[in-house]
This record gives structure tokens, C-alpha cells and sequence, in this order.
């Protein structure tokens, strides 16, 4: 559970930060600060049983059928992490707190810090990968929104959005990753994962499998090829560069390298990808390095060619390779976020990063100077400093190693070369920002920092001291257990002290400190050399390659979607012609078991006069009132259809809906052209009956298969369930209102939508009210006739007794809400027609929308009324009663809710009807028609 | 009559089908109505069909499957507020386009057929 609150507190952390806008800096920080601080508290409580081999867990079933849990796991690596993580995040907050100018919102920096904080320790203690994905993703999210912090600037928009396409599209590489080695295993449980090492080399996946999951790792962790956006994320603020882009999100990369070394590392390809990626990485970044005149630049590839060095050391063969590995991620850390942090100070206090300009600074900081020269001598690897310590185990570590066979001395050769690199640039940072001559027009006159600003440098540079003077007394214990937790079980004997007796690895550092110093004082020459290169500028290409792919996408895009909705529908039509037609040439037989019945007269009559009637409709259908007539006869049918096949519910329900729409239809041709022009070519309605002739057979060939073949259903637990379970003998009306309730709840939902849908699109409609019929006949003066005025008024009371006789019986006998509402709305539209609708407006002012509102609320509140008596959402419930002179009565808790959908479907269809019927109310314009003359 | 049903639900079908894909709203809307009509059909032969056996318990012994006829019920009155929608749709684009046809505006290169060949612009 404590395990839980480690990220559950960052995350609190974020919500309060951001709340925080109308306090005082120092209330805001404080108040940020708090929750870190606890969950530090925490791990440090729990980091002696973790210290001492135990491995700590806590699990909560999130989706069990797919093997995803919420599952965090507290082993010696993460517990590293987690300190690295919260400590470096606690300075850079307090740090934050001096850097950002009063313009800047500090609520939003710290919101989106505490957020990444999360992203990260969600990374390093989950138990589940796909969980650990969700956090990977979280930290380059978080990443983007901090590096655009300074939003209005456009390097930092472009940096971010660079960023995120690197990072989040190595993301997408480690989630397949990630997903083939939960197949593999059989779990994506992270403890099963680490144990499977056998069965995961062994898999054909394997190869696959690892170069995702590398991808990932190395997009995040800016190696070679992908290095490019780190110097491009430097446009964030200096806390953000510190802590994201140095200490903890480039870490996530070599993190994954370590967290799946027990399951993946010790195949030679293993070996061979990360050593030569992580050679590349170094040697490349400590070059690129020392010619960057941004100090922000320089410390960025500087960044990159550390991580460069700790992924070859996980690439190299040897026994301490990921012991020293582990050792320089702990010193990388801290130096850099020390130095990224002094370069703010330096930024913050002069105006400028540019070390062209920066000169002599000793003289105005010399506090800030000392702190920055340590942390920069222990970036070069100086002895008495924590970067020499893992530098030499590094140095030693390859010349163990057996890597590239009879070439394998060629490894500490570049690694000595990069070192001496390492050295120059960390000179170059030294001597050129603080000595150097004098400034040249800096914008502002330079002075020391505030005190407490330079408090969390203070800190992390003694950290470096202590570390690389006493290392046992401080690291033993966090190192041990990491490596434990890295090699998978065990631990190789070794001891990180300061000296090692005069041996070769000494002599490399001796090598690369006087080299780098011999490098830094002749610079003029290598950097005349280095102008003569060509440019290798990632920048471009990453730029080029993304508009050459929006052009090709949209050039793709232009090609299909050409605006014209007839065209898509061709499309969609010949796509399912083809995969509904497709499966039907590998059946065998298209009949099926089931005996065929004979076929009767009226059947035969009623079938004919079907698909008479939609021929017809298909033959005048530019003659619209004409085809809308032949429409309804195709409805009837339908209806008639299924009284013939047992089913008098769907035909009462057909034969109202079809009047309902019949009607609407006859008013929508009012406000439409009465005639179809006739514009396709012959080619393309030879195309379109092509077309609609495969989908006819495809579809009659699937339904006759289908009514052939023997039925299985599931329909016998309805009909043994509707009188004992639902107290109702219509067994379809039983399932409607009460076995799945739930969907009739959507369903009257997505009729109430759809109204009130269609209430919108009416309002402020100017209408085209045409004047005179298509042929220019003007329209019958008298509108309302006598007769049917005074017969639908008497026929009122009438249609809604049988409306109210067919809702009552609905339970019983075909019937209910559905076919009781739509009669109801008949009688009523039919006094629309009769009378017009002012007529009906002064002596009934109905809102519709409140009537379906209140309809969804009754049926809505008849399902949540089950909850009062202990019961799931929609149970029902139904007792018969004997009422004197009336008989033996039921009553059921499923009435109320067909209360609710009648009341619904008679709001609905008056709604959609009498709001477009209001419209032809208006007097017709006695101006020249301004229909427009297609 | 197994045949005959098919047969029947297959014509609704292409006449459907062919109604969707002309250039103005109205035949499409028909069409719609049209398709929508075939897939209830469809649907409801999911059940099989049975005569006289309406699933209300105690008019006989065999029933017809109620399901596919309890979904198909929702599937009439929900398609009908779909047409409706569509059909409002329609009036309302062709009060602000100034036309009917589906895809907003008249194409020009089609317009070679017409009845009358005094074309409004829009």
C-alpha cells in the first residue's frame, strides 16, 4: 500500500501546485515541496528491507482478462531511481523557485514537474509493462509540455514538438516491443518477465522483440541516431533541462536497458547493438561537445555522450560492466544537474549562455564558480570527484571485454579518446566562462546569484565530493542492491575505492586528462577543423523528412477524400461487396439443413407486391411523391411481413412508424424540390446498378444461408423467464422493458438526441417556402378541410383509448410503450394536419423537450429506484393484487419504466413532427418563388 | 419461401443501395428508409421464420424466437428518428447551400443531362 503513495503523493503534488496561483512564491513552493518530501520519507523507510534483498510489492486487479494490473514493485534498481528522482526534484523545485522571473507562472512549472515526477517513478516502479509503458508515454507528454513552458517562443514549440515525435514514436516501438514479450511470456508481469530469460532468447521474437524495446530505450535516451532532440529541448528552462534532460527522462533509456538485463542482455546481438550504438553515442557527443559555444549546448551533448558511455557499458561482456554502469548513472546525475543548474545561474545573473561572450566570471561569482568548477572537474573525471571513480571502472571494464574478437583493443583505444574529449570540453566549460580575459557586452552587468539559489548546487556538489572521496561509506549499500536487482540474483565481488594501485586504467585517465588539456590549449586548430566539415545538421532532416511526409499524407488524403460524399459512399459499398461477397465463395452449399417450407398464395402475392412495390419506387424515383407513395406500399408489406412471420409486435410498430414517416416525408417535400433532375451519366448509373445488384445478391444469398440453417438461440431463457421472472406473457415486450432494459434506457436516449437534434437544426431556419407546386400551380386556398377537421377531433379520445388499451396490455399481448407512443403521436399529428398548428397552439402549449426529458427521467429513475432496496440498477419488480369489482390485477415496476418510454417516443415523434410542421404555418411568400431553378 | 424471403430482402437491397447512391437528398433519404426496411427484415430472419407461433406464452406450444424481434422492434422506431434527422439535415442544407445535392454543391461537369440547362450558380 506505501508503495501506492510513492507516485499516488507526486501526483496530489501536481493537483496542489497547480491550485497554488494566488499565493505567495514561497507558500507555492512549500506547498509543493510537502508531498516529495513525504514520499522521500517513505522510501527511506523502506529502503533497509529493500537493502537487504527483500523485494517489495503491491498489486490491485485492474483488467484481469487481459493481464493488466496496477502493480508496483520496489526492488534495489528502482529504489535507486526513486531517490534520484525525488531528491533531484526536490532541488530543482526549490532551485525553480530563484530561477523563474515574476512573468513566468510558477504554478504551471510545477504542476508539470510534479506530473513528470509521477510519469518517472511510475516508470521505475511498475510491475507491469504495460503499466511501465503508460508511464513512458506520461514522461514524454509531460516532457513536451515543459520543454513549450516558454510557449511563445518558437524554438521552444519546435524543440518540444520535436521531442515528442522522437520520444513518443520510440514509444510506440517499445510498447510492440513490449506487447511481443508479453506473448512470449505468457504475462505482462514484470517479476515473470525478469524469470523467463530461457524461453524469451530461445523464441524465434527474440531478435525483434529486443530492437524494439531498443528503440525505445535509445530514443529516449538520445543515442545515435536519435540524439538530436536533446540539444533542441534545451530551449525549456534551465530547472526543466537539470532535471528532465539530464538526471532522471534521458535516464528512462539506460533504465529500461538495466530493468530488462536479467531477461534480455547476454545474446551476442544484445552485445553487439548496445556497445557499438553506445560507442557511437560517446565518441559523437563528447566531439560535437566541445564545439558548442551554448553552454546549454555543450552540456547537452555532453548529456548525450554520458549516456552513450553508461548504454556501452551495459553492452559490454564483462562481469562489473552493469555495476559501473549503475555507479556512473548515480554521478552523471548529480554532476550534470549541478552544472545544468550553475549554467542557469550563469544565464539568470549575465543574460546569455554564449561563451563567446561569457569571459572572467570568477570576478563577479566566484561562489558559483567554485561549485560549477567541481561539478565540471567531476564531469572530466578528476580524481578525489565521483566521475573519476566510475570512469575507471569504466576504462577497466574494457579492457576486459572481448567484444569486436582480436579487435576488441580497439574499445578502450576510442574510449580513452572520448575521455580525453570529456576533458576538453569540461576545460573548455572551466577556463572559457570563467577566465578568459574579460565579458564581452554581456546584457546584464553580472553579479552572484541569490544565497538559497545556489543551495541545491551546494548540495548535490558536496554529494560529488562525498562520493568520489568515502564512496563505500555512502553508495555500498544503494549500488549492491541495484546490481542485484540488475544481474538478476547475483552480485560479483568488487569494491569501488579511490585508489587502485598504479594499474592501466590509471594510466587511460592520466592519457585522457593531459590529452583533453593538450586538446583544449591547441582548440584553434580543431575548431578551424571542425568549420571545414560538412554540417551534419539532425534538425533539417528531422524537419525535411516530417513536411516530405504531411505532403505525401495530404497529396494521399486529397487523392480519396475529395469532399464528395456520393464518391465515399461508392467506395464504402464496393468495399463490403467485397468482404461481405468474398466468404461466401468459399462456402460449400449456400443451403443449409433446415427443410424448407412450401410456399403459400399469399405469401407469394405479398412478396411480389413487395418488391413491386420497390422497383417502382426506384423507377419513379425522380417523380417524388410518386416514389414516396410506392415506398409506403414496400412499408406496408414489411409490416404485413411480420404479422405473417409471428411477430405483431414489430408489425404494429412498423405499420405506426410508417404513417409517422410517410407523413414526415410528405413535409419534407414540401421544403424540397419536388422533382429529381437527372444528372448521372448512363455510365454511371450502369456503375451504380452493378453495384447495388452484388450487394442485393450478396446480402439475399447470406440471409437465405442464414434462415436455412438450424437455430441455435438463446431465446429459451426468455420465454422460460418471462412469466415467472418478468411477470409478463409478451415475452418481446418482457425482454424490451425488463431482461434488457438497459439498451431500451439507450435506445429512447438516442431518440430523445435525436429530436432534440432536429429542434436545433430548425431553429432560425429561413425557409425557401415555395409558393406554387413544381409545375407553378399555386396551392389549394382552403387548408384545412371541414371534414377531416371535424372527423379527427371526434376520432381523438378514441385513438388515445386504444392507445392507452394497447400500452396496458402491452405486457401480456402485443403491444407497450413503443407501439402505444407512436399511436398516441399519430392521433396527435393528425390533429395537426386537421387544424394546422397555430390552431393547436392556442389551445395546447406543450414543450416537447420537457415531455422527453421527463420520459428518459421516469425510465431512468424506475431503474435507479432498484438501488433503494439493495438491488442492482434496473432490477424489476412485480406483485399481483386483487382489487374488489376489477379482479385480480398486476402490478410491475416495468410499467412505470414503459411509462417513461412511451412518454419519450410520443415527445419525440411530436417533437421532430410538429417542429417542421410549425414551419409550413408560415403564409407562403406571394413574391416570386425563390426556390432556386436546378 | 425461404427463397421468396431472401429474394425479397435482396431486392430491397439493391433498390436501396441504388437509391443511396444518387445526387440528390431526397431519393437518398428513400433509399435509406428503403435499407433500413431490408436490414429489420434481415435481422428478424435471424429468428427464423415461423408462422403463427407469435412468442406471447400460452397461445401455443411453439414460439418464435423473441429476441431478434425485441431488437428489431428498438431497430424501427430508433431508424425512424434517423430518418427524420436525415431529412431535416437535408432541408437544412439545401436552405443553406442553396441545393440538394449530397454532396453540396452542383458539380458542373454533370450537369451536360439536365432537363432544363439554364443553370443557377450557388
Amino acid at each position: 500500500m506505501t508503495l501506492l503513495w510513492i507516485p499516488l503523493l507526486s501526483l496530489l503534488g501536481s493537483i496542489i501546485s497547480s491550485m497554488t496561483g494566488k499565493l505567495t512564491r514561497n507558500q507555492s513552493t512549500g506547498l509543493t515541496l510537502l508531498m516529495p518530501i513525504t514520499a522521500l520519507l517513505m522510501t527511506i523507510s523502506l529502503a533497509p528491507a529493500v537493502f537487504s534483498g527483500e523485494v517489495i510489492r503491491s498489486t490491485f486487479s485492474w483488467i484481469p482478462l487481459l493481464g493488466i494490473d496496477i502493480a508496483f514493485r520496489l526492488d534495489g534498481l528502482a529504489l535507486l531511481f526513486v531517490f534520484m528522482i525525488l531528491v533531484i526534484g526536490i532541488l530543482v523545485i526549490f532551485y525553480a523557485r530563484y530561477y523563474l522571473s515574476s512573468n513566468d507562472s510558477m504554478p504551471k512549472l510545477y504542476a508539470y514537474l510534479m506530473l513528470f515526477m509521477t510519469a518517472m517513478l511510475g516508470i521505475v516502479m511498475s510491475n507491469n509493462v504495460i503499466q511501465l509503458w503508460f508511464f513512458w508515454e506520461l514522461t514524454s507528454i509531460s516532457s513536451f509540455l515543459l520543454i513549450s513552458y516558454w510557449w511563445h517562443k518558437a524554438e521552444a514549440r519546435n524543440g518540444a514538438i520535436m521531442a515528442l515525435t522522437i520520444t513518443g514514436g520510440g514509444g510506440l516501438a517499445l510498447l510492440a516491443g513490449l506487447l511481443l514479450l508479453g506473448n512470449i511470456v505468457g504475462s505482462y508481469n514484470l517479476d515473470i518477465i525478469l524469470a523467463s530469460r530461457d524461453i524469451i532468447q530461445a523464441h524465434d521474437w527474440y531478435e525483434v522483440t529486443l530492437i524494439l524495446i531498443l528503440l525505445g530505450a535509445f530514443t529516449k535516451s538520445a543515442q545515435f541516431p536519435f540524439h538530436f532532440w536533446l540539444p533542441h529541448a534545451m530551449a525549456a528552462p534551465t530547472p526543466v533541462s537539470a532535471y528532465l534532460h539530464s538526471a532522471t527522462m534521458v535516464k528512462a533509456g539506460v533504465f529500461l536497458l538495466a530493468r530488462f538485463y536479467p531477461a534480455l542482455a547476454g545474446t551476442d546481438i544484445w552485445f553487439i547493438i548496445v556497445s557499438l550504438t553506445g560507442l557511437t553515442t560517446l565518441l559523437f557527443g563528447a566531439y560535437v561537445a566541445l564545439f558548442k559555444h551554448d553552454l546549454k549546448g555543450l552540456l547537452a551533448y555532453s548529456t548525450i555522450s554520458h549516456l552513450g558511455l553508461i548504454t556501452l557499458l551495459f553492452g559490454l561482456d564483462t562481469k562489473l560492466a552493469a555495476v559501473a554502469a549503475i555507479f556512473h548513472i548515480i554521478n552523471h546525475a548529480t554532476f550534470k544537474a549541478s552544472l545544468f543548474m550553475a549554467t542557469g545561474i550563469i544565464d539568470h545573473e549575465t543574460g546569455t549562455r554564449d561563451m563567446r561572450k561569457l569571459n572572467g566570471m570568477w570576478r563577479f561569482m566566484p561562489y558559483t564558480a567554485t561549485l560549477a568548477m567541481v561539478a565540471a572537474a567531476a564531469m572530466a573525471g578528476v580524481p578525489l570527484l565521483n566521475g573519476f571513480l566510475s570512469k575507471e571502472m569504466f576504462f577497466a571494464e574494457t579492457l576486459h571485454q572481448q567484444l569486436l574478437g582480436s579487435m576488441s583493443w580497439l574499445i578502450p583505444v576510442l574510449a580513452t579518446i572520448a575521455g580525453a574529449f570529456a576533458v576538453a570540453y569540461s576545460a573548455r566549460f572551466i577556463h572559457d566562462v570563467f577566465f578568459n580575459g574579460d565579458p564581452i557586452d554581456l546584457p546584464k552587468q553580472p553579479s552572484e546569484a541569490p544565497r538559497y539559489m545556489r543551495l541545491p548546487i551546494e548540495i548535490l556538489v558536496v554529494l560529488c565530493l562525498v562520493v568520489g572521496i568515502v564512496p563505500n561509506f555512502v553508495i555500498d549499500d544503494i549500488l549492491k542492491s541495484a546490481s542485484f536487482a540488475v544481474l538478476g540474483g547475483y552480485v560479483p565481488e568488487f569494491e569501488v575505492s579511490l585508489w587502485h594501485g598504479f594499474n592501466l586504467p590509471l594510466l587511460m585517465s592520466a592519457i585522457a586528462v593531459s590529452g583533453g588539456l593538450l586538446m583544449y590549449t591547441q582548440r584553434h586548430y580543431l575548431f578551424q577543423f571542425h568549420a571545414s566539415l560538412p554540417s551534419l545538421n539532425g534538425k533539417k532532416l528531422f524537419d525535411n523528412s516530417i513536411s516530405a511526409l504531411t505532403k505525401w499524407c495530404q497529396v494521399k488524403i486529397n487523392t480519396i477524400e475529395n469532399g464528395s460524399l456520393q464518391r465515399y459512399l461508392v467506395l464504402m459499398f464496393v468495399v463490403v461487396l467485397f468482404f461481405a461477397g468474398w466468404p461466401l465463395f468459399e462456402m460449400n452449399q449456400l443451403s443449409g439443413q433446415k427443410p424448407l417450407t412450401p410456399v403459400d398464395v399469399h405469401n407469394a402475392m405479398g412478396a411480389a407486391l413487395l418488391m413491386i412495390g420497390a422497383i417502382s419506387t426506384v423507377i419513379w424515383y425522380r417523380t417524388r411523391v410518386i416514389s414516396l407513395l410506392m415506398l409506403s406500399v414496400v412499408g406496408l408489406m414489411v409490416s404485413i411481413a411480420f404479422t405473417r412471420f409471428s411477430a405483431p409486435d414489430l408489425a404494429l410498430t412498423q405499420l405506426t412508424v410508417e404513417v409517422v414517416t410517410v407523413i414526415l416525408l410528405m413535409l419534407a417535400l414540401f421544403f424540397l424540390p419536388q422533382n429529381s433532375p437527372k444528372e448521372s451519366s448512363s455510365m454511371r448509373v450502369l456503375r451504380d446498378i452493378g453495384i447495388s445488384a452484388g450487394l442485393g445478391i450478396v446480402i439475399a444469398s447470406i440471409c437465405y444461408a442464414l434462415i436455412t440453417r438450424p437455430l441455435e438461440s438463446i431465446s429459451d431463457f426468455f420465454l422460460a423467464n418471462a412469466k415467472t421472472g418478468g411477470g409478463g406473457t409478451n415475452v418481446v415486450n418482457v425482454i424490451l422493458v425488463d431482461f434488457r432494459g438497459f439498451d431500451t434506457l439507450g435506445e429512447i436516449c438516442v431518440l430523445g438526441i435525436a429530436a432534440l437534434g432536429i429542434y436545433k437544426l430548425l431553429i432560425n431556419l429561413p425557409l425557401y417556402i415555395p409558393a406554387t407546386d413544381s409545375e407553378g400551380r399555386p396551392w389549394a386556398k382552403e387548408r384545412y378541410p371541414v371534414l377531416l377537421a371535424s372527423i379527427s377531433q371526434s376520432l381523438l379520445p378514441l385513438a388515445l383509448l386504444v392507445s392507452f388499451y394497447i400500452f396496458l396490455r402491452g405486457h401480456n399481448m402485443p403491444g407497450g410503450g413503443f407501439i402505444a407512443g407512436l399511436v398516441t403521436a399519430v392521433a396527435f399529428i393528425l390533429q395537426y394536419i386537421a387544424h394546422g398548428s397555430n390552431w393547436i397552439a392556442e389551445r395546447l402549449t406543450i414543450n416537447y423537450r420537457k415531455i422527453i426529458a421527463s420520459g428518459i427521467a421516469i425510465a431512468l429513475l424506475t431503474g435507479v429506484g432498484s438501488w433503494f432496496f439493495g438491488r442492482p440498477f434496473m432490477t424489476t419488480w412485480f406483485e399481483y393484487f386483487d382489487i374488489p369489482f376489477i379482479g385480480e390485477i398486476e402490478l410491475a415496476s416495468a410499467l412505470v419504466f414503459d411509462i417513461g418510454v412511451y412518454i419519450t417516443v410520443v415527445g419525440s415523434t411530436l417533437m421532430i413532427l410538429a417542429s417542421l410542421g410549425k414551419l409550413t404555418a408560415n403564409e407562403p411568400a406571394n413574391a416570386p418563388s425563390k426556390e432556386v431553378n436546378i | 419461401m425461404e427463397l421468396l424471403y431472401a429474394s425479397s430482402v435482396g431486392v430491397l437491397v439493391s433498390c436501396g443501395v441504388f437509391l443511396i447512391l444518387r445526387s440528390r437528398t431526397f431519393p437518398v433519404v428513400l433509399g435509406l428508409t428503403m435499407f433500413s426496411y431490408a436490414v429489420n427484415l434481415f435481422l428478424f430472419s435471424s429468428g427464423r421464420l415461423s408462422l403463427n407461433q407469435a412468442a406471447v406464452l400460452g397461445t401455443s406450444t411453439e414460439y418464435a424466437d423473441p429476441l431478434p424481434q425485441a431488437l428489431v422492434l428498438t431497430a424501427i422506431v430508433i431508424g425512424f428518428a434517423m430518418t427524420a434527422f436525415v431529412v431535416i439535415l437535408a432541408i437544412r442544407g439545401r436552405t443553406d447551400l442553396g441545393n440538394d445535392h449530397v454532396d453540396g454543391q452542383v458539380p458542373d461537369t454533370n450537369n451536360h443531362n439536365n432537363d432544363n440547362n439554364n443553370k443557377v450558380k450557388v
